[in-house]
């Protein structure tokens, strides 16, 4: 899949999350809901971009949530 | 389980019982009233009328202008009855009972009367009983029967109706004036039943008679809902099927295949032909009434482009060559399998659609995670409802609505979000309508006016919120602001019923100055002051109800918004008893079943993740194979993955992508990447033009099963006929499996529904045997509620405490500019269902034979468009041309159009935005320049062509009796 693809939907989920106060809250639930939504490939994909171009592109609270807890 | 099992062979469908008109509505009081009608005693709620009585006790009073389905009117004069010790003869049916009165129903004195009203209505009416349309159906020649008419003393050289012209406009009913009594019967279910106002009885006396404002009927007002025809006790208005076929001799209970009511019909046999679809006095969401669609177009199933044999081909660019049913699934289960050696699992997958039962999305899949060893099964409610799955587990724990239609009787406030009933859902709009003729108030937010905002006559909406399309978010926060601030929560509610924390965080932030209905009006485009007046309306007029379509859902941020909604509702106590609710209206008839049946990549039945260890477990003990525990593909990620290669194979049962799915070209040049692709359908639909595979389905007359309506309804679906195509679907996706070597063994869909029960805790108690014995069930249906649950979260909320999220307004990336500097939004007609596979094969055509596009005066003068003009639409996605009409409905600086002719490419122009949560697309925001122009779209004349070629290889195909 085309990884802006990717990375729009994953930083409109992290818009959402945004307004959740807690910081490591929202981690969890941006990748809780990457987890229980997107495909295993799906996400292996986002967080090697994540890894490979430091997550360019990807909101920041995204970028987070996915290096700490992305299952892949 | 039950002790009958059902099979094909032994399965007998429920003859169909006609209940005894009562000739009155029923009333509902506390207090009871004693009487004596005929010497029996007899004790009913007060207000009912002594008509009414008579009947539960068994006895007949003649009557002619009186139905149980309308308020008596009083004027035939047939029902008169004596009551001991009152002077005169009173009409029973505008009587009421009284405490201890004594009433005889026949007497010498009654019949010679009865005998002389008849006597009158008889000389003004045609004696052609014998060839009569509505010969041995007609009230008219009953009563004559019943009160002993044997002779006409004034002959009929006086002056008459007896010539009045024929009405034959409609292209479903006629009305023929010279038959008529005057009876008011129909006008009264115009306005009564369907709440339209079409008829009028023009002149006094003996000049009376029945007008649609002295138009056509096709001229008039009239939606042809069909309330009247069967209001009208003789044959003025009568079907033409009947007229053409006879009277029915058999009939048999089903429901709507169309729209999310999900209301139940009488099917009105003659062998195996539908002579005429009446609907259901006793169907649980329709209560005897129906629309045009349910009722009038189902000719489709019969229809000459209907497909009933099974075709493949190697290549979409190759005729299509009809092969045996072996011939086919063995060659679909090769092409599978050989897809699977090559490319793996993951690049294959399967779609169902709400149009199918929910046996048949059950075993697609089933056939998807068990045979195909993946996940990647999804639905159309994808492009849909999926936000509402999503946003309602979040906060109350269930996916599916909270109350049933009837609770709208018993609401103060309705607020209509996103949503055009009276077109989209319109036996409930009917129902609405009745409640807010009866004084609830109403608040529309839709940036249209819909017809309920002041074209329906006698409603009108207090509020019309008419906000910027994408712009739903800032709206709820603005009314949560209003009613957090100005100390209109439902404190004690709150309290009791939801997570403190979370209401705590929602408060504080819809509390912000920023989110202020000042701060935001002109986001919104809606004055401050309107939207203070409505959300204290909302919050603080009584029951508040809140319902909503796809204006809602088909947005960016629509699971926020359905979470915004059910905060709303929540904040103000608007939950758990009836007249209030968050209901989502679903567009076709089975969203909400479809959903159930775990037709979704991530979860199985009854919402489950398909990560849940002990879910998984249950089912791979049951299904025998192993399960995956990662979540599929969505359609859109199927789609994406496939134009780059990657996704090759899909099985796509009754669902139409290539014209519902956004930005058309996408998704065809998605499906043209593709190396088997196996569509189930009546027809060659616009996917099935990229097809490898097709599968010729079942009508719903022709298959059994259920459907799940918008308020979690499951109504039965029976096979009144045998399928043209050979098949029942369900049957078609056993033999596949079957083809792929794991065996799907049932003999009835039944079984299938006993195989749900068995997985599905909301569905335990639910059988086809409770089924035919409740006639429909709302689930949770369990121990605990045998016989279904009518409203949702009573004392507690499915997840235990209602959970308020914060939703943050994030407009939009679809943004306008000078290039596109126009918003496009989309929606639905009355007349037509969806994509208009179905509809577009039925007379329905004469109301709606092309989508147009609905432009502000002021839009059209700045380009120079009149009335009627073509004009070509661009968007980021792609162009397409279509016709304009100039309407103040739309405000300046939105257009909109609908999508039920595949020519229009209305998708052509949608965009692959779409929501955060779940992937829904924003069908609704689409940003568009329009200019006039005077041909087609470079894609609709390569549609066209395209098009064209695909029906004639279907046309042409060859048979493998003689190979061309
Ligand atoms: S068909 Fe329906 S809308 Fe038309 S006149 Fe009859 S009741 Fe009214
Ligand atoms: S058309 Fe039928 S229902 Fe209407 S007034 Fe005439 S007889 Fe009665
Ligand atoms: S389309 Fe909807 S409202 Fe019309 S008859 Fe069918 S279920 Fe009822
Ligand atoms: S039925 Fe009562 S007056 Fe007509």
């Amino acid at each position: 899949m085309q990884t802006e693809t990717l990375i729009k939907m994953a930083n409109q989920i992290g818009d959402f999350f945004e307004a959740e106060p807690d910081e490591a809250q929202a981690n969890l639930e941006i990748a809780n809901h990457l987890n229980r939504f997107w495909t295993v490939d799906m996400r292996k994909q986002i967080a090697t971009y994540v890894i490979e171009e430091s997550g360019a592109g990807l909101h920041k609270q995204v970028v987070s949530a996915i290096s700490s807890h992305l299952k892949v | 389980m039950d002790d009958i099992k059902y099979t094909k062979s032994n399965y007998i469908a429920p003859k169909y019982v006609p209940s005894p008109d009562y000739g009155t509505p029923k009333k509902v009081s506390e207090k009871l009233v004693m009487l004596t009608i005929d010497g029996v005693d007899i004790s009913v709620p007060e207000g009912t009328s002594i008509m009414h009585a008579a009947q539960l006790s068994g006895v007949s009073v003649p009557k002619l202008c009186a139905t149980d389905s309308l308020e008596p009117f009083g004027s035939c004069r047939l029902c008169l009855v004596e009551i001991e010790g009152r002077r005169g003869y009173p009409a029973s049916c505008t009587t009421p009972v009284a405490e201890g009165i004594k009433v005889h129903t026949q007497t010498q004195k009654l019949a010679d009367v009865r005998r002389g009203v008849m006597e009158l209505y008889i000389s003004d009416h045609p004696l052609d009983c014998l060839t009569c349309a509505a010969n041995g159906d007609c009230e008219l020649q009953d009563m004559a029967g019943a009160v002993g008419l044997r002779e006409v003393r004034y002959g009929y050289e006086g002056e008459n109706h007896l010539k009045a012209e024929k009405d034959e406009t409609n292209p479903y009913f006629t009305f023929d004036p010279s038959k008529c009594i005057v009876c008011s019967r129909c006008v009264r279910a115009c306005e009564e039943t369907q709440g339209t106002f079409a008829l009028t009885i023009e002149g006094r006396g003996f000049g009376s008679k029945v007008s649609a404002g002295n138009k056509d009927f096709m001229d008039s007002e009239c939606v042809s809902c069909g309330a009247c025809v069967q209001a009208c006790p003789t044959a003025t208005l009568m079907e033409k099927t009947v007229i053409e076929a006879g009277t029915p001799e058999h009939s048999i209970i089903t429901t709507c295949a169309y729209c999310g009511v999900g209301c139940s019909f009488n099917a009105e046999m003659k062998g195996e032909e539908v002579v005429r679809m009446s609907p259901n006095k006793d169907g649980g969401a329709n209560h005897g009434h129906s629309c045009v669609k349910g009722r009038f177009a189902w000719g489709y199933a019969t229809h000459k482009d209907r497909i009933t044999t099974p075709m493949i081909r190697k290549n979409i660019t190759d005729p299509w060559q009809e092969v045996s049913w072996d011939e086919a699934i063995n060659y679909a289960a090769s092409e599978i399998k050989r897809i699977e050696a090559k490319y793996g699992k993951d690049a294959m997958g399967g779609i169902t659609s709400s149009r199918c039962t929910n046996e048949e999305v059950y075993v697609t899949q089933k056939l998807v995670r068990a045979v195909f060893g993946t996940n990647n099964v999804d639905t159309c409610a994808r492009v849909c409802h999926s936000p509402t799955g999503y946003g309602l587990k979040q906060t109350l724990g269930e996916s599916a609505g909270t109350q049933t239609f009837d609770s709208v009787m018993k609401s103060d406030v309705i607020m209509i979000i996103g949503a055009n009933p009276t077109d989209g859902h319109p036996v409930f709009a009917s129902q609405m309508k009745r409640r807010l003729r009866e004084g609830a108030k109403l608040i529309i937010a839709d940036p249209r006016a819909i017809d309920l905002v002041e074209n329906s006559p006698h409603v009108h909406a207090d509020y019309h919120l008419n906000l910027r399309p994408g712009t739903n978010v800032a709206l709820i926060s603005a009314l949560a602001h209003v009613v957090v601030t100005e100390g209109l929560v439902k404190e004690d509610f709150v309290k009791a019923r939801c997570e403190r924390d979370s209401f705590v965080a929602w408060r504080d932030f819809v509390a912000k100055p920023e989110n202020s209905p000042e701060a935001l009006e002109k986001e919104l485009g809606v004055k401050a002051q309107t939207m203070r007046e409505a959300a204290r309306l909302f919050a603080t007029g009584g029951n508040g109800a809140i319902y909503y379509g796809l204006g809602v859902t088909e947005h960016s941020q629509g699971s926020t918004m359905v979470m915004g909604i059910a905060n709303l509702a929540m904040a103000t106590g608007n939950l758990g008893r009836e007249g209030v609710g968050v209901n989502p209206l679903r567009g076709q008839n089975n969203v909400q079943g479809s959903c159930d049946m775990g037709s979704m990549p991530h979860e199985f039945t009854g919402y489950r993740h398909v990560s849940d260890d002990a879910t998984r477990a249950l089912f791979e003990a049951a299904w025998g194979r192993p399960l995956s525990a990662e979540p599929g593909l969505r359609i859109p990620n199927m789609l994406d993955l496939a134009g780059e290669g990657r996704f090759k194979a899909l099985y796509c049962v009754g669902e139409d992508i290539a014209q519902s799915d956004p930005n058309t070209q996408h998704v065809t040049h998605a499906l043209e990447s593709m190396e088997c692709v196996i569509v189930q359908d009546l027809f060659l639909n616009e996917t099935a033009m990229y097809a490898h595979v097709f599968f010729p389905g079942a009508s719903f007359l022709e298959k059994s099963g259920t459907f799940t309506n918008a308020e979690r309804r499951i109504s039965p679906v029976r096979r009144v006929m045998a399928p043209k195509n050979g098949f029942e679907d369900w049957e078609i996706t056993a033999k596949l499996s079957e083809a792929l070597g794991y065996s799907m063994h049932y003999n009835h869909a039944s079984e299938i529904m006993d195989e749900i029960a068995a997985l599905t805790p909301t569905f335990k108690s639910v059988s086809f045997k409770k089924l035919d014995e409740f006639g429909s069930i709302q689930w949770p249906c369990d121990d605990e509620n045998p016989s279904g649950t009518p409203t949702m979260h009573v004392d507690e909320f499915v997840r235990g405490k209602g959970k308020f999220f914060v939703t943050q307004y994030v407009p939009t990336s679809e943004k306008v500019n000078t290039k596109y500097p126009l918003i496009m939004t989309t929606g639905r007609i009355l007349s037509q269902y969806n994509v208009g596979a179905q509809t577009r094969r039925t007379k329905n055509v004469e109301w709606h034979h092309e989508d147009v596009v609905e432009i502000h005066p002021h839009d059209a003068e700045e380009r120079g468009v009149k009335e009627g003009d073509w004009i070509g639409i661009t968007s980021r996605a792609g162009e397409t041309v279509l016709r304009a009409t100039l309407t103040e409905r739309v405000q300046p600086g939105v257009i909109y159009t609908t999508f039920h002719h595949p020519e229009s490419g209305a998708n052509v122009i949608t965009t692959d935005n779409s929501d955060w949560a779940t992937n829904c697309p924003e069908f609704k925001v689409t940003a568009v320049q329009v200019t006039r122009v005077h041909q087609l779209s470079d894609w609709q004349k390569h549609y066209k062509t395209f098009s064209e070629a695909q029906i004639a290889f279907a046309n042409k195909k060859l048979s493998t009796q003689q190979p061309a």
